[in-house]
């Protein structure tokens, strides 16, 4: 029963396989994947509340797994939504760009509730090799392949923050002797503070900040989002930065609950990220590639949670990110929608928004406002949590960047909002929207607003769920 | 005039607080723009008549925060909903609900275009606006004070001027960069405090180096809102691109919130730094009140004539509340409601111009008054009391700053002196100008003048200008045990520095 979302999207994988076997069925293929988001979502509603320890303690169900598959859930139902009917993805490929997609998914709901790190970086790997994949699958146009450098790019950067990572978990291993990061919690207690550990974790972490876009691993960000057609790039902003920062939550927490060494180095890449991504943000014309520079910058607030080095900062940052999701979500569904058969959206291309579709306009400022970190949507609630806790331990210098970051970022998501609302559309033709895309726009802006208004609920549950990540973890090592 | 609250459960500043949201939300069903016109009116005016209520149960004897709700919102953070005013809110609370059927009323002809947009964005903004001048949680405030910025920029960036765009992304990036300061200095405050609430956080004396900080990072927000002296060069962007109803809720509201803030916030929770940052705050104000005067007297676009003489009138208000004395800070409580009231008017009578001539500039609309006697009377008056002549409401209140600002230094009010000077000089010459004009006037005789909306939009304002000018008292009474609290809470924890400074 507490391995049911994850039989579920096995079966819905291999079912998508089987229909991917013929010819042009792509319409099929949307239906099964659909089919499946749908009962994905009731399945994790129904093992929110399961405990279970599976495969020898190699992978473990709680609440902290289950809340995020919930959200992985929600995310693969938008992101179909979203992607329509897949007009920028090769014909010949689209019944094949489910499965993957599917796969992804399956790696990411895997993925958080592993608990020993070789079963987390298959699942690691599962849910980024599809990615890979998909880049490429985007049409051709002009003759250039944009696509194919963006896709060498990812995998390149990719690998080598994966070999990284496995280098650094060697270390780690080396030191402790197990695989399991329960035991590892403890093992690694009475020697954390040793270089060779530092070392060791530092390079393990660099593999989830390559998912997150922390700066120094964000290059291939804005080139990825930009080369991957607009579908391919909600999913890679979205859904797979949360699972990053889940994982994120396990490894930083072997350094609970006191580490300057990790503390600096997070807080030094949070503040590099920070800065990077909205100053460069700033000069965009390419809307993908400014969410881009804004994901890293996003990804930099996410890491101020990650700099507190308690259970209120993980929480944060886990909340952050799944507003994020929303939000990202709702820019990329405006792109998706006003792009003309899935071309990229420079920003004079929202000219008139507001006179061409309204609901798609007030979509885009729910959601880059959300981004910029107004109140009353979820963006504000998010950072307001983050820098609390990192307040709460002492980073007022961080805290006070953070803010002035916020200021600097507010220039280029008000560009946004300029075009889309202030000025005229000129000859550009209106934009019909079909039910489903008006459903989306609705859920994702009444998510961001709920998240922001009425926290309270979900805050809570995350902070309850992380209280079993650190200590029942060593019960489990016990059974 | 006190009746006791026959339903002291009744939630009436929620109500206050969200009907607009609510009816914000049903106008987005509704098509037809005629239609949609008289629902904005009819829900303001409903709102209005509600607020007034407040007035009449209002119990001015005591400093007690009224008609206090409290609900937890975020348990986990410390954050609940919590709502409540004294008789400081009060006034600014009934200002903010009489002031927005006259914006509905104003942009009945002037607002063509995306009428349904336009209601919804001047709701949301009552329902932020009300809700910052009744908030009690220092989060619950912050959102408030946020979340207007996103309807005002819209009103100046899509119904505004030929250079809306700069106005409204000057206005947003300015103001939002104020607050995040803010922001960061409600998370110190709570870490200190333990919780958000506004009342547990004054009068805690905190350590005064912390209070320095604290004090700066609010005076950064709140002199941006204000705005004071070196922190104004997006007001005249903003009020010269926004379209009538934008220009009216920015004078008449959302200028009080910075000072809104200098009363509820800096004075009682900061009170040493308050003293310590006194005289260059005092001094910043002056020079406001002569900044703001001489660059009036140059303007020849009416309504930048209007927007300068706003920086100044708000120098009044400042200089009133840092002068932390009865006098002045009722003085500054009075400036602001004149100013809304006074300034509200000269803007909207700039609208109407601006209707008839499709200009804002002052030699073309030379000569008015000749065929347009009914528009002129009202706006001589609005211009007097904008100068403060004896009689008129900002009179009362000006006079009140001043003779509180005596009590801390004579020489600061005999620098702010040629300030009131020039306000009457530009004034005047507006008036002179705009109601006789020269020999050589442009061609006017084709000008209707007001009807009947327009005299229902302006008669309200001029009642109040005579009300306050003439009997002052029920408006001081209302607020006095509030200011003598106040005082208390910032003058009584008085460090003997502080003294020194005077």
């Amino acid at each position: 029963m507490a391995f049911l979302p994850e039989l579920l999207l096995m079966g819905g994988a291999l079912a998508l396989f089987f229909v991917s076997l013929g010819e042009s069925r792509a319409r099929q293929a949307k239906a099964v994947a659909l089919a499946v988001a749908v009962a994905l979502v009731a399945a994790c509603v129904l093992c929110l509340g399961q405990q279970a320890v599976l495969f020898s303690g190699a992978y473990r169900v709680d609440l902290f797994s289950q809340i995020l598959k919930l959200v992985f859930a929600c995310g693969y139902v938008l992101i179909l939504l979203l992607g329509g009917e897949l007009a920028d993805i090769r014909d010949e490929v689209r019944a094949e760009y489910y499965l993957f997609l599917t796969l992804s998914v399956s790696g990411l709901v895997m993925l958080v509730s592993c608990v020993d790190i070789l079963t987390l970086v298959i699942a690691l790997e599962l849910s980024s090799f599809p990615l890979y994949l998909m880049v490429p699958m985007r049409r051709e146009r002009n003759g250039r392949r944009i696509q194919m450098e963006s896709a060498i790019k990812y995998i390149m950067f990719g690998i080598a923050a994966n070999g990284i990572m496995l280098f650094g978990m060697s270390y780690l291993f080396g030191l402790t002797g197990t695989t399991s990061l329960p035991v590892m919690v403890e093992k690694l207690r009475p020697v954390i503070a040793s270089p060779l550990a530092i070392a060791g974790l530092a390079m393990t972490l660099c593999g989830l900040f390559f998912k997150l876009a922390v700066f120094p691993f964000h290059f291939w960000t804005p080139d990825v989002y930009q080369g991957a057609s607009n579908e391919t790039a909600s999913l890679i902003a979205s859904l797979s930065k949360v699972g990053a920062v889940a994982v994120l939550v396990r490894f930083v927490s072997l350094a609970s609950p006191d580490n300057h060494a990790i503390v600096l180095l997070l807080t030094l890449l949070a503040i590099a990220s920070m800065f990077y991504g909205n100053l460069i943000a700033l000069i965009q014309k390419d809307l993908k590639r400014l969410l881009g520079f804004s994901g890293i910058a996003h990804a930099g607030y996410a890491m101020i949670g990650f700099v507190a080095l308690d259970e209120a900062g993980y929480a944060a940052a886990i909340y952050y990110i799944v507003g994020y999701l929303f939000m990202v979500l709702a820019c990329f569904v405006v792109i998706c929608k006003v792009s003309r058969d899935g071309a990229n959206v420079a920003m004079d291309e929202l000219a008139g928004l507001y006179r061409r579709s309204p609901l798609l306009a007030v979509t885009l400022i729910v959601g880059i406002f959300a981004l910029a970190g107004m109140p009353p949507f979820a963006g504000f609630m998010g950072k307001l949590t983050l820098l609390s806790a990192a307040l709460a331990k002492g980073h007022l210098a961080l805290v006070i960047i953070a803010v002035v970051n916020t200021a600097i970022a507010i220039y280029y998501y008000l560009c946004v909002i300029r075009e889309a609302c202030f000025r005229d559309a000129g000859t550009r033709p209106a934009i019909a929207l079909d039910w489903p895309t008006r459903v989306l726009c609705v859920l994702l802006m009444a998510g961001i607003l709920a998240l922001g208004v009425a926290p309270a609920r979900i805050l809570d549950g995350i902070s309850s769920s992380l209280a079993s990540v650190n200590l029942p973890l060593t019960k489990v090592s016990q059974r | 005039m006190t009746f006791p609250n026959p339903n002291p459960d009744f939630p009436i500043l929620s109500v206050l607080v969200f009907s607009p949201l609510a009816a914000a939300a049903l106008a987005a069903f509704i098509r037809s723009e005629r239609l949609l016109r008289w629902w904005a009116l009819l829900c303001t005016t409903a709102i209005a008549l509600v607020s007034l209520s407040l007035w009449w149960w209002f119990n001015p004897a005591t400093a007690e925060f009224q008609f206090v709700e409290r609900r937890a919102w975020i348990p986990s953070l410390k954050i609940s909903y919590a709502v409540g005013i004294d008789g400081i809110s009060l006034l600014l609370v009934l200002l903010t609900t009489l002031i927005m059927p006259l914006c509905v009323l104003c942009s009945w002809r002037y607002i063509t275009t995306r009428v349904k947009e336009f209601m919804v964005c001047l709701l949301i903004m009552e329902s932020a606006m009300v809700g910052v001048f009744c908030a009690l949680d220092f989060i619950l405030f912050f959102v408030f004070w946020e979340a207007m910025l996103i309807p005002m920029a819209l009103l100046i960036g899509v119904w505004g001027g030929p250079r809306k765009i700069y106005a409204a992304i000057k206005f947003f990036v300015y103001t939002m960069t104020g607050s995040v300061l803010l922001l960061v200095a409600i998370l110190a405050l709570y870490l200190k405090v333990g919780s958000f609430s506004i009342p547990d956080m004054m009068g805690r004396n905190f350590a005064p180096e912390f209070q320095c900080w604290i004090f700066l990072a609010f005076f950064i927000s709140f002199a941006i809102k204000v705005p004071m002296f070196p922190f104004h060069t997006w007001l005249p962007a903003a009020h010269v691109e926004a379209p009538t109803a934008g220009s009216v809720v920015l004078a008449s509201v959302l200028l009080k919130m910075g000072t809104y803030g200098f009363l509820r916030f800096s004075l009682p929770i900061t009170p040493y730094a308050t003293h310590v940052f006194m005289p260059y705050v005092l001094w910043l104000s002056v020079a406001a009140i002569l900044y703001g005067g001489l660059t009036a007297l140059a303007q020849s676009d009416l309504k930048k004539l209007v927007a300068y003489s706003s920086v100044g009138h708000m120098g009044f208000a400042t200089l009133g509340i840092f002068a932390l004395n009865t006098n002045g800070i009722e003085g500054a409580t009075l400036v602001m409601i004149n100013h809304g009231v006074t300034t509200g008017a000269l803007f909207i009578a700039v609208g109407i111009i601006y209707e008839r001539l499709h200009t804002r500039d002052l030699g073309a609309s030379a000569g008015l008054g000749k065929f347009m006697p009914v528009f002129a009377g009202f706006l001589g008056v609005f211009c007097l009391s904008s100068l403060a002549f004896p009689g008129t409401n900002s009179f009362i209140g000006e006079f009140l700053v001043l003779a509180g600002g005596f009590k801390v230094s004579t020489l600061l009010v005999i620098c702010a002196v040629p300030g009131v000077v020039a306000a009457a000089a530009y004034m005047l010459r507006m008036l002179q100008k705009v109601a006789y004009g020269g020999v050589r006037n442009p061609d006017h005789s084709g000008l209707a003048d007001l009807n009947l909306r327009e005299v229902v939009t302006l008669a309200p304002l001029l009642v109040f200008v005579f009300w306050i000018g003439l009997h002052p008292q029920p408006f001081i009474h209302v607020m006095h045990a509030s200011v003598q609290h106040l005082l208390e809470q910032t003058n009584g924890s008085l460090a003997p520095a502080a003294v020194a400074l005077r």
